[in-house]
């Protein structure tokens, strides 16, 4: 299980409506389901995923974040979690909208581009950086739009949303984001948690 | 004739108020279960058929002698797993393989009915089956399952009666006949209406059947059950037991020769008029009209958990037709699973060993009832 599952599960609270965009293999979900007795829906691209979550027993929709959330009336879902995947779609400012509009909060997490090796491996190699969180060569990589802790802060008032609570995942602990800090979580941080809102 | 031997059949006494105005009772209702219905009567799944299915869902058909239409999918340890649950099937009204449909006798006139046979709807069909639940003493069915006109169904099934069921499966089907469907069912239709022996329908009583406009009408359904990305890797071109053209209008394909046999073993086990009464009741299917344009409105006072699949290669009824009724799902906050199965066979996947389908079916079930237990 991911390291941030935990997190996202502690901002989430009980017996709430919850879906889960690129839901994998249902992990979350079933996380979700078990801790927070969350009543729980997936969406999910692959088919091999999907059939993974029928599996267990989970509600799945196959489709693709990017089309297939239009088909949600507004505030169907207390929280909508995006993990991961922001960076991958080719319009992430509509898809941020369509999260906050079907869902009261959304919790996104962004694999962080800002990290201190990334930085170096392209100082030093001055190829595209390849981390494990970034495992992909540029040329086959779904991630199309990586973005940086301090991008995701600058976005949200660009686009105009608040970040609720921002959170940075250094070596498995975690730790808030504020003002004093950004630049220093930005440098360290693998992943950051944001808990935003209209 | 001992063929009705073999056909279980409910005599529904209740009065049935029809879409076409008329009021049928005390009619036959033909049916055939699988497995048991256990001590709580909570195991019971009721699979609609398609078209030219009919009761005998799996195993061995006791009128045909062939395999049951949907021996993949139903039976001992099988995706619809017979030593769990209990099936039922009735063949749908409008029917011939036992339940009231145009081949029986009209008390009235004592005639056969061919066309005189009201006009039915799936909403008909719906209706008449409702009286199995009493029959068998159940409240509340585990699942209703039906690919094509039998999804038609089970949409139909949970619209009218949205607490009698727990789990529902449409599988490879629509809300809304397309002018495209609605197209092939009149090609067929014709194709039995030019049949000199159809008789404006009363070949029964000249011990006539119009076999050549119905095996016409079954080859030409046939093709829009399959791909053309299956029928050429099938086919392709390969010849029918001859090594060159014969420059003649003999089957020289074997594409040919496949479509001619299977309209030949269609005519030996279909009734003509319940083609046409059949196909009418799909054409007339509109569920988003009977809500006023707005299909959530059909789904919005059930509990049910809802499973949707189709199939990659279905060009008659595709993958966004059955994501429409997703979305109508959705837009009133219902249970709805979907997923779209890889496969090159066609609308006819369902009916076929298709593994991830079976797979995708069974775990659905599977997972489903173990929640409530």
């Amino acid at each position: 299980m991911k390291p941030e599952y935990k997190i996202i599960s502690d901002l989430i609270e009980k017996d709430a409506k919850v879906l889960d965009v690129g839901c994998d293999d249902g992990t979350l979900m079933e996380f979700l389901k078990t801790n927070k007795n969350a009543n729980i829906r997936g969406i999910e691209i692959s088919k091999k995923k999907v059939q993974i979550c029928i599996a267990k027993g989970l509600t799945v929709i196959e489709g693709n974040a990017e089309f297939d959330l239009k088909q949600f009336p507004n505030d169907s879902f207390e929280y909508v979690v995006l993990g991961q995947t922001l960076q991958a779609f080719i319009n992430p400012e509509i898809v941020i909208k369509e999260l906050l509009r079907v869902g009261n909060k959304a919790i996104v997490t962004i694999p962080n581009f800002g990290h201190w090796k990334v930085r170096l491996n392209l100082l030093f190699k001055g190829t595209m950086p390849i981390t494990n969180s970034l495992p992909h060569d540029w040329y086959n990589t779904p991630n199309i739009h990586m973005c940086t802790i301090k991008d995701f802060v600058r976005f949200s008032k660009i686009i105009n949303f608040k970040i609720f609570k921002s959170l940075a995942l250094i070596n498995e602990n975690v730790s808030d984001i504020n003002n004093s800090n950004l630049i220093f979580k930005n440098l360290f941080g693998e992943l950051g948690i944001f808990l935003i809102e209209k | 004739m001992n063929i009705k031997q073999n056909i279980k059949t409910l005599i529904v006494e209740k009065p049935l108020k029809l879409d076409c105005g008329q009021t049928i009772s005390n009619f036959p209702l033909a049916y055939e279960t699988y497995g048991s219905l256990n001590n709580e009567k909570d195991n019971a799944i009721l699979v609609f058929h398609a078209l030219t299915g009919d009761q005998f869902v799996t195993g061995i058909n006791p009128v045909t002698k062939k395999d049951g239409w949907w021996s993949y999918a139903v039976g001992s340890g099988k995706s619809i797993n017979t030593d769990k649950y209990f099936v039922i099937c009735a063949n749908v009204i409008g029917g011939c393989m036992g339940s009231f449909g145009p081949s029986h006798e009209n008390p009235k006139t004592k005639k056969i009915y061919g066309t005189d046979f009201p006009v039915i709807t799936i909403n008909d069909m719906v209706n008449a089956q409702i009286n199995l639940l009493d029959f068998f003493g159940i409240k509340k069915l585990f699942s209703v399952v039906g690919g094509s006109m039998g999804g038609m169904q089970v949409l139909q099934f949970i619209s009218n009666y949205p607490d009698k069921a727990k789990t529902a499966i449409p599988i490879a089907c629509t809300s809304s006949h397309s002018a495209q469907n609605i197209a092939f069912n009149e090609l067929g239709r014709q194709a039995i209406a030019a049949d000199h022996n159809w008789s404006d329908g009363d070949y029964n009583s000249k011990n006539i059947v119009p076999d050549k406009g119905l095996a016409v009408a079954r080859m030409a359904a046939h093709i829009t059950y399959l791909s053309k990305k299956g029928l050429q890797e099938k086919f392709g071109r390969k010849l029918q037991e001859r090594d060159d053209l014969k420059f003649g209008f003999d089957a020289d394909f074997q594409i040919e020769s496949y479509l001619r046999y299977q309209g030949s073993v269609f005519v030996d086990r279909f009734d003509a008029n319940s083609y046409l009464y059949i196909t009418r009741a799909m054409d007339y299917f509109d569920l988003v009209k009977q809500f006023n344009g707005n299909l959530s409105d059909a789904f919005k006072n059930t509990k049910a958990k809802f499973f949707i699949i189709s199939f990659t290669s279905d060009w008659l009824y595709p993958t966004q037709e059955n994501k429409d009724i997703v979305i109508a799902l959705n837009a009133v906050g219902a249970n709805v699973g979907f997923v779209e199965i890889e496969s090159d066979k066609g609308h006819d996947s369902f009916l076929l060993n298709v593994p991830d389908f079976l797979k995708a079916l069974k775990n659905f079930l599977d997972k489903s009832y173990a929640e409530k237990h």
